[in-house]
């Protein structure tokens, strides 16, 4: 079977379409479009993607209220069955503000957005979106946002460092994330958020192609015929 | 019934927006101010018979952030 995901558009999602281009070029699979005020989601999907973008024009938090709207509920339904779910930017912040990640995402401690490349360093590449990295590779991802430093109390950031929860960590300073981490998994592993946009770094002309080893990994990860 | 939650960042937690609005007062010449924390003040204007255990889960369930955020529910008169 061929496979099949879902990339959410909320309103003022802008990274939607760039996601489903990504899958579809990577994976070779089908990506529904799946609008924010639907109640379900399509059947049979390996791969559910947020994407990234400003929802509900980051009204209260960001990601809060796109973390209330139906079709997160049919989303948080199918990552506890096990469903792959990957939230990019605006999509990590849904993902903590929904709870199926831990943490929260706070304006960058430096006030300013931040819109540049940023080397990251593969924490983990045993997880089904890094298999295909190697361990303490540095890689070339661009970042874009204002709200992606990352907060979680001590206890949980030593917990997530001790079940080797923390995908990437950024190379450098870049907004002031607690001990520099840019993605997290969560505990069953089928759940990564990440502030850096791996589907705008998928070919040459992206100047670079070091995102494309994420969706390679979900794909060879999840034996689904591409 | 006027309610007013106010919603604050918690104690540890670093505020940029904080700290950016007390390098402006002290750029306008502002001496004295010591720390600037920013919140968010949301009023509401509910039924009389909302409970209070019905205010406290609005506020847990999408007015605050409790990774990041307390909250204090006021009663107007």
């Amino acid at each position: 079977m061929a496979f099949t995901a879902a990339v959410i558009t909320f309103p003022d999602s802008n990274c939607d379409r760039d996601m489903a281009v990504a899958i579809e070029k990577i994976t070779g699979g089908t990506v529904h479009r799946v609008w924010h005020g639907d109640a379900e989601l399509p059947t049979g999907l390996d791969f559910i993607a947020l994407p990234g973008g400003f929802s509900y024009g980051d009204y209260l938090r960001s990601g809060a209220m796109a973390a209330r709207s139906p079709v997160m509920q049919a989303v948080v339904a199918a990552a506890n069955r096990g469903v792959t779910v990957l939230g990019v930017c605006n999509g990590f912040q849904v993902l903590t503000e929904a709870g199926l990640l831990p943490g929260a995402l706070m304006r960058n401690a430096g006030i300013r957005f931040v819109c540049r490349d940023v080397p990251l360093v593969v924490e983990n590449n045993q997880s089904l979106f890094t298999a295909r990295y190697t361990a303490g590779q540095r890689i070339m991802i661009p970042v874009a946002h204002h709200d992606g430093n990352y907060f979680a109390d001590a206890e949980t950031l030593d917990r997530l460092e001790g079940e080797g929860r923390i995908a990437f960590r950024y190379a450098e300073p870049v907004n002031g994330s607690q001990r520099d981490i840019a993605g997290v998994l969560n505990d069953a592993g089928n759940v990564l958020g990440m502030m850096p946009h791996p589907e705008r770094m998928i070919e040459p002309a992206h100047g670079g192609s070091d995102g494309r080893a994420l969706f390679e990994s979900v794909l060879a990860g999840l034996g689904v015929a591409a | 019934m006027k309610i007013r939650v106010h919603v604050s960042l918690k104690n540890g937690v670093l505020d940029p927006q904080g700290r950016a609005i007390h390098h402006a007062l002290e750029g306008l010449g502002f001496e004295g101010v010591n720390d600037v924390r920013a919140g968010r003040l949301i009023e509401m204007d509910v039924a009389d018979s909302t409970t209070d255990a019905a205010l406290e889960d609005m506020c847990r369930k999408l007015l605050a952030n409790q990774v990041i955020e307390n909250f204090r529910i006021e009663k107007v008169a």
